[in-house]
């Protein structure tokens, strides 16, 4: 049965993956974004890899009216509604530090805007009984790092959003999974120093697909990050204070 | 915007580079990138896709099919799509690419810029046959659309001109029919060279191609598996896409050793029982049967390996390859992977391989005296009035080019007026002189 899916962020590489996954499946595809010209070109792309629908749709986490329209847009859909969010900033670290008024885009982009948008959008969600949200987060939000605290701190903010509302919507039959990626190979890291184990966005789509058919809560992709984070988490923070990782 | 400084290589893994390279994920990001010369998934086997001296345009993530007629099979798509994507997307709507080389990872820009060949080349031509438009990106950062009526003499040289044109944004091709998901292929033993191109001869079959033990010597000499194939109207259904599997890391360097190798041709030939055999095979399966061993590249260790492709005039074809490998099974350094194809005469550009007659294709691991053979290869393709593939090569010396493309000089200036800088030079239009410019 083909179902509605609502993209935030549709232009990262990791979100056009899992488009072009459910594309191939025959789902309908709302493509959320900023870049109208360009996800035009998705739209184009995804309905010859099999899209029953794509759709581009002005989104934009710091203007919360660009949220409204993609709601009514689903909810004339009529059937499943999902979401997926990709939506994500990440400026250095020292950007940060130099200009600290930058930290309300970060949590707006990563956190805020995705948070607010899901709580919108839950009614329709949980009125329709069934459904999914993928809330991409990051390993950077399990533990807050020197060189990307602010950022890893709007994704752990995100992390808990996505906890609590898994369980308000797992009463209405809606799945919410959180999906925390290590490095991949997408326009944010491309030529960043010290990138290891990169992913590629395909691998991390296969990845997100396969969580949903299991219902995972919680993924870590590639999964060798799963064991990665374990030790990170645990290391007391008397030691971790003292790290440069 | 942002290079990736890392050093790369071409498939062979011999050659690399470290320019950087600027990856936009979307059209808009063109406008801030560096110019420079295009790449795509980098299956090219020596320095076609690298450049030292400067920054390059990585296409693989601008790979997006726009727009696609069914009523004259015309589809427009971004350089950077895969041509097992468009398969993929495409056959079960009862369509594919004209020509697919022996591996679906190479992108439509590099389709394009290498003029590539598939094992319908004796019946298909080249891939640049079905090119109806490009939108190419000259050396004043602007881009156009460049067909054989607007610009006719770019337009060719577009065709198999290895990238430097300009940066290839876009294009229109023309699909082939594609009655169904699956090819009969027949395959069978031969036991020596003559053989072979009798077999190729009396082939009426739209696919053939053969694989040659390259190690094999006296009577043996030219023994290989011969395959011919026509689509199938035996299995309409269309088959899911098999799940590839990763060489995740470098091997040592024994994998491939001659014993081993000859070991292994030895099995793979009596594999196909000898009264022959016939299956139906799934489409990617059959034009990319080593696409589901990702990064197989790695098989041959760290230091990498490289493949020598001429191709032969007929009057000169069988006795060139006899003398060929001979020398390839003495010298012991043969990889497994050698393949011989009859060629039409059909190409697309001044600078396109193919020519009427045999196209002979080895693969050698980089060890010692790989080198010096490879160059005494390359002199005999020139004695025979052939030529050597440049989506291949790592070695030849631009007098040896020179003597095998006798458009060059015509080519040479053409690129020069397009692009005076040299802003798409890359280490293969340098090594070899392509731009003339030196
Ligand atoms: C296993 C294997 C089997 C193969 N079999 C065949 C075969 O049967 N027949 C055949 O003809 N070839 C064959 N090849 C070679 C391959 O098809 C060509 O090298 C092809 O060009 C690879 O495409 P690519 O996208 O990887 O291009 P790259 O290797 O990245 O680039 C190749 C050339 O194209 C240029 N180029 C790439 N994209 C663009 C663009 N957007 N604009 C302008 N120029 C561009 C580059 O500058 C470079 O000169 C094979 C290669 C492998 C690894
Ligand atoms: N790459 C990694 O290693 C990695 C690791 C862990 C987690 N992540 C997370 O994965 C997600 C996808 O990131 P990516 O790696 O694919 O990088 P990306 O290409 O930079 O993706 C970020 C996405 O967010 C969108 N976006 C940014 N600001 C926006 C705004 N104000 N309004 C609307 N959309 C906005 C971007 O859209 P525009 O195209 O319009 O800018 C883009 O679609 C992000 O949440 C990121 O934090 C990435």
């Amino acid at each position: 049965m083909s179902e509605t899916w609502i993209i935030l962020g549709a232009s990262s590489a990791m979100a056009r993956a899992l488009a072009r996954s459910l594309a191939a499946d025959g789902h309908e595809l709302l493509l959320c974004g900023r870049d109208a010209d360009d996800l035009a070109r998705d739209a184009a792309d995804l309905r010859l890899r099999g899209a029953a629908l794509a759709e581009v749709m002005a989104f934009d986490t710091r203007d919360p009216d660009s949220f409204a329209p993609i709601i009514a847009r689903a909810e004339a859909a009529g059937g499943v509604v999902n979401v997926a969010v990709f939506a994500g900033s990440m400026p250095p670290q020292e950007a940060v530090e130099s200009d600290p008024a930058l930290l309300d885009g970060v949590v707006t982009d990563n956190f805020a805007a995705a948070a607010r948008f899901l709580l919108h959008i839950a009614p329709l969600m949980e009125s329709r009984g069934a459904g999914s949200v993928v809330g991409v987060g990051s390993v950077a939000g399990d533990r807050g790092r020197i060189g990307n605290y602010v950022y890893g701190a709007a994704k752990a903010g995100f992390h808990t959003f996505l906890s609590g509302h898994r369980n308000r919507m797992a009463r209405k039959g809606v799945h919410v999974m959180t999906v925390k990626p290590g490095f991949v190979d997408t326009a944010m890291t491309w030529g960043l120093e010290g990138m290891f184990l990169v992913a590629s966005p395909s691998d991390v789509a296969r990845d997100i697909r396969k969580g949903l058919r299991k219902k995972r809560n919680v993924i870590y992709t590639p999964i060798f990050w799963t064991l990665i984070m374990l030790i990170i988490r645990m290391i007391p923070e008397r030691i971790f204070k003292k790290l440069q990782i | 915007m942002q290079l990736n400084r890392d050093r790369y290589t071409g498939w062979g893994r011999v050659l690399s580079a470290a320019g950087g390279r600027a990856r936009p994920e979307k059209a808009r990001m063109l406008d801030g990138a560096p110019l420079g010369p295009a790449m795509g998934q980098r299956r090219a086997y020596g320095d076609a896709a690298l450049k030292s001296a400067g920054p390059a345009l990585d296409m693989t993530r601008l790979d997006r099919m726009l727009a696609f007629d069914p009523d004259t099979g015309v589809l427009e798509a971004e350089a950077g799509v895969k041509l097992s994507d468009i398969l993929t997307a495409f056959a079960p709507k009862g369509w594919r690419p004209a020509v697919l080389p022996g591996t679906g990872f190479a992108t439509l820009g590099g389709a394009i810029a290498a003029d590539v060949h598939g094992k319908n080349h004796h019946e298909a031509g080249t891939f640049g046959a079905q090119v109806l438009s490009i939108r190419l990106i000259g050396s004043d950062g602007t881009a156009r659309d460049v067909s054989e009526t607007t610009e006719p003499e770019v337009f060719r040289a577009t065709l198999g001109g290895m990238g430097l044109t300009g940066v290839i944004l876009s294009a229109k091709i023309r699909l082939a029919p594609c009655p169904s998901g699956f090819v009969d292929v027949d395959e069978w033993r031969i036991g020596s060279l003559a053989a072979y191109l009798e077999a190729f001869e009396a082939s009426d079959a739209p696919f053939s191609v053969g694989w040659i033990d390259a190690t094999a010597k006296g009577p043996a000499l030219g023994r290989g598996v011969f395959e011919e194939a026509r689509v199938s109207n035996r299995a309409p259904a269309f088959a899911p896409v098999a799940k590839s599997r990763n060489i995740p890391i470098t091997p040592p360097g024994f994998v491939l050793s001659g014993p081993v190798v000859r070991a292994f041709n030895a099995a793979y030939f009596r594999r196909i029982p000898s009264a022959g055999q016939r299956r139906t095979r799934p489409l990617a399966s059959f034009f990319h049967p080593l696409d589901g061993l990702t990064n197989w590249n790695r098989l041959y260790g760290k230091k990498g390996f490289h493949q020598f492709q001429c191709v032969l005039p007929p009057d000169s074809a069988a006795m060139t390859i006899d003398t060929m490998l001979r020398r390839i099974a003495d010298s012991g350094l043969a990889a497994p992977l050698a393949v011989l194809k009859k060629m039409g005469a059909g190409r697309s550009g001044p600078m396109s391989f193919p020519m009427a007659g045999y196209t002979l294709a080895v693969d050698f691991p980089n060890r010692g005296g790989a080198e010096a053979l490879i160059n005494t290869l390359i002199d005999q393709t020139v004695e025979a009035g052939g030529r050597i593939y440049l989506a291949k090569d790592s070695l030849a010396t631009p007098a040896q080019i020179d003597a095998m493309y006798p458009e060059l000089p015509d080519f040479r200036a053409l690129v020069r007026r397009l692009d005076p800088e040299g802003l798409f030079e890359t280490d293969l239009s340098a090594r070899l002189n392509l731009r003339g410019a030196s």
